[in-house]
């Protein structure tokens, strides 16, 4: 028999990564409190998807769980990053808007409701295009909603990490939990580089991208709140931290004067260093409060 | 008509931009940006709508912006945190009044996209992106008819910034006005196709489409408006849009504060249907879980 | 994208679970197993791949050599190996057993 000191710890620690969309919805949830709601057996799919000749899947990448999180009511919502790199089509937008309403509902009537996005996205489905744009102007408009009642908590663990205009979704949460795997970006280095030339953004330089969009740069400039290991139980922890904590004094996207005064004291004159971007962001805090 | 060929040629050329500032001018007889240290690119009003003043907004192009991402009208860094700073002074300044008294928030819009910028991602865009759009929700949540114009183009993380939290939106319609997630070349390029091949699809599959008259039978827009001459609007043009938006801003105040009209709408329950019936479903799984 | 469909009338034994296995990533695909509404097995495939036909009938006829539930079983596949297809098979007559 082999004794569990002798196992490495990366194999024990039980990666959160490598779970599926589903599976790392169900790991949040109190044990047996949980229950998936417009499920793959409902099969509602994208109607756009087959007219292209492309599989549909039969949750359209947007899984749904609803139970408890440290004895409180909760619901996640979890983007599959393997269909369609995880972006957002009219019935996944419809599911996630739907999920945060119904949360937002409960919370009024005095059952706060607090929801985890675990975002696995590229943004909008491009086969989609305006209506996958639209919802997530709704997703945007629902978290706006439901974060004044309970907590939203934005999970971003890899490898798709969260881009496009779901990036703004993390970006109005009241808390953002990301791995060191995981990225959080507007636009994607592709996309940058494709848009802007090489110069601006080389997309084959993963040391760059990590350096700009990685979970330890973005916790270091203040943008993300927790930065964890990827493990199961490490996010699990996390997350119930967050939900136990319940609403922040301010959300970010709430910081506006704050901000304003960041980006005015940027030099544009040349590209900027992340690190240095980091110590020059501690020293402009709101009224001398750490973040 | 050889006109609104050249407009839309003239669109693609990358005179983006200009239609937001002829309309805003317009609009609001103001064509500067009001205060000294807001950005170049960011244009706002006190004006008169009807007989109530109304906050009106445009992103346009700084070509002399300190951040070359910016230069042809992309919504970047200074105008997200800019838009977000003038509708939340509205927001406070109007805090204590009744609901019929908070004033119309217009976002005029022509944006080209987001910046697409290496300082844009190491500052943080998303955040940029976000904070606005939380004060445009913030102020619809509040009780202010927000209202979105769109003049030209409205792309993606450009939209989602500045126009797409409003109550109503309107449109003109033209051949010059695209509203997309994605510019038809780089939509290409990254799903390996040609651009012929793009518009054919969005000939068969309404959301993928780049006219804007596909755009409307999804739903999401209250109203298309038919002008002559987008990039230099006559006198009555401009009173037949101002007549609009003062409608819309009736519309706006006699609904909820959500964007619920969108799935409701007549176009939508056809066009959005197989959303709807994972909300319908998902409402009655919810109950009974 | 091609829709394929099979029959196995002598897939009798009542199956009274269900199980869902899979991702419609690429490579891979999502399967469905349900009790099936009349007798036999029936099976139906979504695959964005296109030419296979044959390919599946010979996973499919080696899978219910050994498999004898009627169940109703649909896939949606984004090109998943016969060797993937059969794993995902497998993982969901062992979820149908939990």
């Amino acid at each position: 028999m082999i004794e569990t000191n002798a196992i490495p710890a990366f194999v024990n620690r039980g990666s959160f990564i490598e779970l599926n969309g589903r599976e790392r919805a169900q790991a949040l949830f109190d044990k047996g409190s949980w229950r998936e709601l417009v499920g793959p057996f409902d099969r509602m799919v994208s109607p756009w998807l087959p007219m292209q000749g492309v599989a549909p899947e039969f949750d359209d990448g947007c899984i749904v769980i609803k139970g408890k999180i440290s004895g409180k009511p909760a619901v996640a919502i979890s983007l599959e990053g393997a269909f369609q790199g995880g972006s957002i089509g009219e019935v996944s937008g419809a599911k996630m808007v739907a999920a945060l309403d119904l949360a937002t509902i409960d919370s009024r009537d005095g059952k706060p409701t607090a929801a985890i996005l675990l975002l696995e996205t590229g943004g909008v489905r491009l086969q989609e295009a305006n209506l996958g744009l639209a919802a997530i102007a709704e997703v945007i408009a629902s978290i706006l909603e439901l974060r004044q009642h309970a907590p939203v908590i934005t999970v971003i663990a890899g490898t798709v990490g969260c881009f496009g205009g779901m990036a703004l979704a993390a970006g109005v949460s009241s808390y953002v939990v990301m791995t060191r795997e995981a990225r959080l970006g507007l636009n994607g280095p592709e996309v940058i580089e494709q848009e802007s030339g090489k110069d601006e953004f080389d997309a084959s330089d993963r040391a760059l991208i990590w350096s700009i969009h990685g979970g330890e740069q973005r916790a270091g400039m203040g943008l993300a709140d927790d930065l964890v290991e990827d493990s199961v139980d490490g996010i699990a922890s996390a997350v119930q931290q967050f939900v136990r904590a319940g609403k922040p004094a301010q959300h970010r996207s709430e910081q506006v004067e704050l901000y304003r005064r960041r980006i005015a004291t940027l030099d544009a004159s040349s590209q900027i260093d992340p690190l240095a971007l980091r110590e020059q962001w501690k020293s402009l805090n709101s009224k001398g409060r750490t973040q | 008509m050889e006109e609104s060929q050249l407009e839309g040629e003239n669109a693609m050329s990358g005179h983006i931009g200009l239609r937001g500032k002829a309309w805003f001018q317009a609009l609001t007889g103001q064509n500067e940006a009001r205060e000294h240290d807001d950005p170049a690119s960011v244009l706002t009003a006190d004006a008169l709508i009807g007989d109530e003043h109304a906050l009106f907004l445009c992103v346009i192009p700084n070509p002399g912006s300190r951040f070359p991402c910016v230069r042809d009208g992309q919504v970047g860094l200074d105008e997200g945190y800019t838009l977000a700073h003038r509708v939340r002074e509205a927001l406070n300044a109007d805090k204590d009044k009744p609901k019929s008294q908070k004033r119309p928030i217009i976002a005029i819009v022509d944006v080209k996209s987001q910046a697409y910028g290496r300082r844009e991602e190491t500052a943080g865009l998303f955040l940029a992106a976000a904070a606005s759009s939380d004060a445009y929700a913030s102020a619809r949540m509040a009780g202010h008819p927000v209202i979105s114009f769109v003049v030209g183009h409205a792309f993606s993380g450009g939209f989602l910034t500045h126009g797409y939290q409003a109550n109503r939106i309107l449109a003109l319609d033209d051949a010059g006005v695209t509203i997309h997630a994605m510019h038809k070349e780089a939509a290409a390029k990254i799903t390996r196709r040609s651009v012929a091949d793009l518009e054919r699809l969005g000939q068969q599959i309404p959301p993928m489409s780049y006219n804007v008259q596909d755009y409307a039978k999804l739903g999401l827009l209250h109203q298309l408006l038919h002008v002559e001459s987008p990039l230099e609007p006559n006198l009555s043009e401009v009173n037949e849009a101002r007549s609009a938006i003062i409608a819309a801003i009736v519309d706006a105040r006699k609904g909820p504060p959500d964007l619920g009209v969108r799935r409701e709408s007549r176009a939508a329950q056809k066009s959005r249907s197989a959303g709807n019936a994972a909300r319908a479903l998902m409402e009655h799984q919810w109950k009974n879980a | 994208m091609e829709h394929i469909e099979f029959d196995y009338p002598n897939a009798q034994r009542c199956i009274t679970n269900r199980a869902h296995v899979g991702v419609v990533g690429s490579g891979d695909m999502e399967v469905l197993f349900e009790p099936s509404e009349g007798a036999g097995a029936h099976v139906s495939i979504t695959s964005s791949v296109n030419g296979f036909r044959d390919a599946w009938k010979a996973v499919f006829d080696r899978f219910f050599s050994k498999f004898d539930g009627s169940v109703r079983i649909q896939v949606n596949d984004a090109g998943a190996t016969p060797g993937s297809v059969l794993l995902r098979l497998e993982q969901a007559v062992e979820a149908l057993g939990k």
